[in-house]
């Protein structure tokens, strides 16, 4: 039931609502800009800018430079990897913590939470050398391995949160039907977890594909993500507004039109059971 | 297509001694410098010509140290080619971490090389890495400046009070102009590399014949208070976290009267594609104070083979073209020669085409056949190196040192804290590392 | 209600997560702790070496010839960097959750009020979340905060103003002011949702009841928030207790020690000194701070997560 809103308060709220939205958008919009301008014209008064010619040459550098697809595909290949390998790996433990829950359920959940809690910076050597006798440096199967141990706390939460809102009774039915632990799982639990289970997947992608130590540290040229081929870029010699913005947003579009695309299934899910 | 891939790598098979038939896959790491971009721009004719391929990894100078550091002290082998500094090179040689270059062919020309970039990128007699680019420093100025304000550019070398009053003379930030533009963001490589020459100039050095730190002592004082006075009265706004890229760019852009820094950025200033100031800019040298020893840097950007890697025969192949005669020629002609790589080959500047397309070419020559990293400072020490010392513990104590002076650039803390902060960090890491007893 | 045979399945299920998360917490976090009581320096390297029989051919690391007992951590501690690295990170841990919850339920009940182009507001609100903390201290770095270039640079001179230099003047409040654009549509989507299943009848009776906006704003909207906030905070602490990348794009940790958190200094020493022990000591000290905050939030989330 909708409560009547006079027109002019709506049209307040809608106007400050946009403003306050353009300006959390503004970065991202301006990087977009510059990426169309020349290096000479990108570091001018804004209003000088924004009547400068417009051009594509800055997104030409940059693909000369560096194979923006191979960097692409590997974002995907390893954020992607990481999260259904992880999603693999939690739904069963989150199954049995919603389900079956023990006295330490909550502690263990709060276990896994406190691993997140390693500082990268100071286990880069030990997993270094760990990587370098198994022959993972450089690899994809390496990263979408450390990406997944990174999330996976996350994961568990996540899918946690969502199954325990699902009844019990729901499940004592199928399982008086005879249906099989797998069956229960596949065919009872799963369909009912989707919103969250896309959410969970959404969140763990986004994580995945713009973490910058891992990434970046375990890789060389085979494995090396868009976090790796930004970093070619964020310093170099003479004016470089214009083709960092350029490698900026080639390597933010992709996971931004996603984000767009989906943000309905994101904003559903996207409560870590802080709604009952 | 395929026939003529097969003969390239027929023809490379006689090229290269002891070569292996086999096209091999080699990954690169390289600083994005602009140097190296136009090499990563020119290799495929090098990877037409053998039939290896090269993989790129390409990223900026800070990082790129600490990822190919932890690559070759764990001997992870994740690169085949590095590209390292002159720091590096004499360091990582005696640790046996790279791989000999004295054997990269017959027809490489090494006699071609400048002694003192040899000498520096050598340790126990043999070289570890070859050179792509040197540089020492000196002063651009911009000549339309100078003469509207009425300065005549010195023609001597000039002390750092001389330059300071020309600095004030030319300052004119109504017009956009500031008067100078130096380093100021905290790394050994970055604003220390300006502060290092600077100090020298002004009498001071970075330890005593038994290894004390001497960051207190007055020549440290007066220099870096010269360098903080003269940065705040006239210097651009955000000078703190104005590296040698942000400068350039500044100054190509017009907003610097002067500017002590690379002469390998010359190159880059007197192109007219990069620069707005291609034709209103000249140079005199880095100034002095109470000496003159020490006051031009000595830099090398060179390419090294980690031990760690299992394509050794390809990549010196690589590191033979990428640092030959042929390769500047090749660079000049494509490139235009005023982007030709500097400060390595005595062939580049005796080539009259380099010499009429770079005005700096002989004063670079200078300045880099001047600098002597083994004897840099008015009074005697035990360490070789200008801008820096040649030891490993001065990454961590030259980025320290060059924190604090930023933290005092930016007016967070006093010049007398910042460098009492600094001498007792110093004299914590050499206790630490065991060279002060 | 749980048989027996309900409880081993519910353990067989849960132990890959739980072996596996173990192993990724014990391996690294063992050598790490081994580490921190030898000398090990990258660039200095002993010749000591001993092997583990992990994998195949085993894993090599330092030998135990090189043990030095607390010297790295009396150096760690000593460091002059230390205090400031400890009160840096809890200054922008805790201005970064100010900003963004409050910032959070400010947004929230913005979006929940009637509005026309209610999604694409959302789409604008949420987009930084999407952009890789590399990117985004790069951008904020060079295109904005610059006083040179910068956009805020060229804004001041238009309006006749001096620059303002953000990252000598305000350092760390410009890497809270970068970190919290980027958390604060988090928090604003979790707390929109929160605020989206309040009962509305709840609401319609508290005014019926004649209270006004400010009163059902803090004794029913608030209290209804609770749980939401404290996921907030609690997940955003995992995160920003780790910031990195926004620090070494934009400052370095300086000017000084101004931007300098914990983290941070642990990757100066055992990245940029390569002093490995002594990083590792840093390490060390960081995960049982870490975990002190972890108990903290715990004891606070208990309360509001039980069912």
């Amino acid at each position: 039931m909708a409560r009547a809103v006079s027109t002019q308060r709506k049209t307040i709220t809608t106007a400050v609502a946009w403003l306050l939205g353009l300006m959390m958008f503004f970065p991202i919009l301006w990087i977009a800009i510059l990426s169309l301008k020349t290096e000479g014209d990108a570091i001018r008064a804004p209003i000088e800018v924004l009547s400068s010619v417009w051009t594509f040459e800055s997104f030409g550098a940059v693909q000369q430079r560096s194979d923006y697809l191979k960097h692409f595909t590997n974002s995907v290949v390893i954020s992607f990897g990481s999260t259904f390998l992880g999603l693999l790996i939690a739904i069963p433990a989150a199954w049995a913590m919603a389900f079956v829950p023990g006295k330490r359920t909550k502690d263990v959940l709060m276990w896994m939470l406190s691993t997140k809690m390693l500082p990268p910076v100071g286990v880069l050597v030990p997993i270094y050398l760990i990587f370098r006798d198994a022959e993972l440096l450089d690899t994809r199967v390496g990263l979408v391995f450390v990406l997944m141990m990174i999330n996976l706390p996350i994961i568990i939460w996540m899918l946690y949160t969502y199954f325990r809102e699902i009844p019990g009774e729901i499940l004592e039915a199928a399982r008086m039907d005879g249906a099989s632990l797998r069956e229960e799982v596949f065919f009872v639990l799963m369909p009912m977890a989707i919103p969250g289970m896309a959410s969970t997947v959404l969140l763990n992608v986004i994580l995945a594909w713009n973490e910058a130590f891992w990434t970046l540290n375990l890789t060389a040229a085979d494995a090396a993500p868009l976090t790796a081929f930004i970093a070619s870029y964020s310093s170099p010699e003479g004016l470089f507004y214009a083709k960092l913005s350029a490698a900026s947003i080639m390597a933010i579009a992709p996971i931004l039109i996603m984000g767009w695309f989906s943000q309905k299934q994101l904003v559903r899910g996207l409560t870590f059971g802080a709604v009952k | 297509m395929k026939v003529r891939k097969s003969l390239y790598a027929a023809t490379a098979l006689a090229l290269v001694a002891g070569g292996g038939a086999v096209a091999e896959e080699l990954t690169i790491a390289t600083v994005n410098n602009s140097d190296m971009i136009i090499m990563q721009k020119l290799s495929p004719q090098w990877e037409e010509a053998t039939g290896n391929t090269l993989n790129w990894v390409v990223l900026e100078e800070n990082v790129l140290r600490q990822r190919v550091t932890t690559d070759i002290a764990t001997k992870g082998g994740s690169f085949d080619i590095i590209t390292i500094g002159a720091y590096e090179a004499p360091i990582w040689g005696a640790q046996d971490w790279l791989v000999s270059l004295d054997d990269l062919g017959d027809d490489y020309d090494y006699e071609d090389i400048y002694e003192p970039v040899r000498n520096g990128l050598s340790a126990n007699g043999s070289l570890y890495a070859v050179p792509f680019y040197a540089e020492s420093s000196f002063t651009f100025y911009r000549t339309d400046v100078f003469e509207a304000a009425g300065v005549e550019a010195p023609t001597e070398q000039i002390t750092y009070d001389e330059f300071a009053e020309i600095v004030a003379k030319v300052h004119d930030p109504d017009n956009g102009v500031f008067g100078t533009c130096q380093r100021g963001k905290a790394g050994w490589g970055e604003n220390m590399a300006f502060v290092g020459p600077m100090v020298n100039a002004f009498g001071g050095r970075w330890f005593d014949m038994d290894w004390n730190p001497q960051l207190t002592s007055d020549e440290w004082k007066n220099a870096i208070n010269y360098y903080v006075d003269l940065m705040n009265n006239y210097g651009p706004p955000g000078a703190s976290s104005n590296g040698h890229n942000e400068n350039r760019a500044l100054f190509a852009d017009g907003k610097c009267a002067t500017w002590v820094d690379a002469t390998s950025a010359a190159g880059y200033i007197f192109n007219p594609n990069e620069s707005s100031v291609a034709d209103k800019t000249d140079f005199f040298q880095a100034p002095k104070q109470v000496t003159d020893k020490g006051t031009g840097w000595f830099w090398a950007w060179a390419l090294a083979i980690p031990a760690s890697s299992g394509k050794v025969d390809a990549a010196k192949d690589f590191l033979a073209w990428a640092t030959s005669k042929e390769y500047v020629e090749l660079v000049g002609e494509s490139e235009g020669w005023v982007a030709a790589p500097p400060g390595t080959r005595a062939s580049t500047y005796a080539n009259e085409k380099y010499l009429s397309a770079a005005p700096f070419a002989e004063t670079v020559e200078n300045s880099i056949l001047a600098a002597n990293p083994a004897d840099p400072t008015k009074d005697p020490v035990p360490y070789t190196g200008v801008q820096f010392v040649a030891i490993p513990e001065f990454q961590g104590i030259g980025n320290y040192v060059g924190q604090q002076i930023a933290a005092a650039l930016a007016g967070q803390q006093t010049v007398d804290q910042a460098l009492e902060n600094s001498q007792t960090f110093a004299v914590r890491e050499m206790t630490k590392a065991g060279y002060i007893k | 209600m749980a048989t027996q045979h309900s409880r081993a399945a519910a353990r067989m299920m849960i132990s890959p997560a739980v072996l596996l998360l173990l192993c990724w917490m014990l391996i690294p976090l063992g050598l790490t702790i081994y580490f921190s009581f030898l000398r090990f320096n990258l660039i200095m390297p002993s010749g000591n070496e001993m092997v583990i029989g992990v994998f195949g051919h085993g894993l090599r690391v330092p030998g135990p010839e090189d043990f030095s007992g607390w010297e790295n951590f009396y150096w760690f501690i000593t460091d002059p960097s230390f205090q400031a690295a400890i009160i840096n990170t809890l200054v922008l841990v805790g201005g970064v959750l100010l900003i963004t919850v409050i910032g959070g339920i400010l947004f929230a009940l913005l979006l929940d009020q009637p509005m026309w182009g209610q999604g694409i507001v959302r789409i604008l609100v949420i987009a930084p979340f999407f952009v890789m903390p590399t990117v985004s201290g790069l951008v904020w770095k060079n295109m904005f905060m610059n006083p040179v270039n910068g956009i805020f640079a060229h804004l001041a001179i238009g309006l006749g103003m001096e620059p303002f230099d953000f990252f000598s003047q305000a350092p760390l409040a410009s890497i809270i002011w970068i970190v919290s654009w980027q958390w604060l549509p988090f928090a604003t989507l979790i707390l929109l949702t929160a605020l989206q299943s309040l009962d509305q009848e709840q609401l319609e009776a508290a005014e019926m009841d004649g209270a006004n906006w400010i009163n059902r704003f803090f004794f029913v909207m608030l209290p209804h928030l609770a749980r939401a906030i404290t996921v907030v905070i609690l997940i955003q602490t995992i995160f920003l207790l780790s910031i990195f990348a926004e620090i070494l794009v934009t400052t370095n940790g300086g000017p000084g020690t101004a931007t300098t958190n914990l983290t941070y200094l642990i990757y100066v020493s055992s990245l940029l000194q390569f002093d490995v022990g002594m990083g590792s000591a840093g390490g060390v000290i960081a995960i049982i701070l870490a975990n002190i905050v972890a108990i903290f939030l715990m004891r606070m989330i208990g309360k509001n997560l039980d069912a």
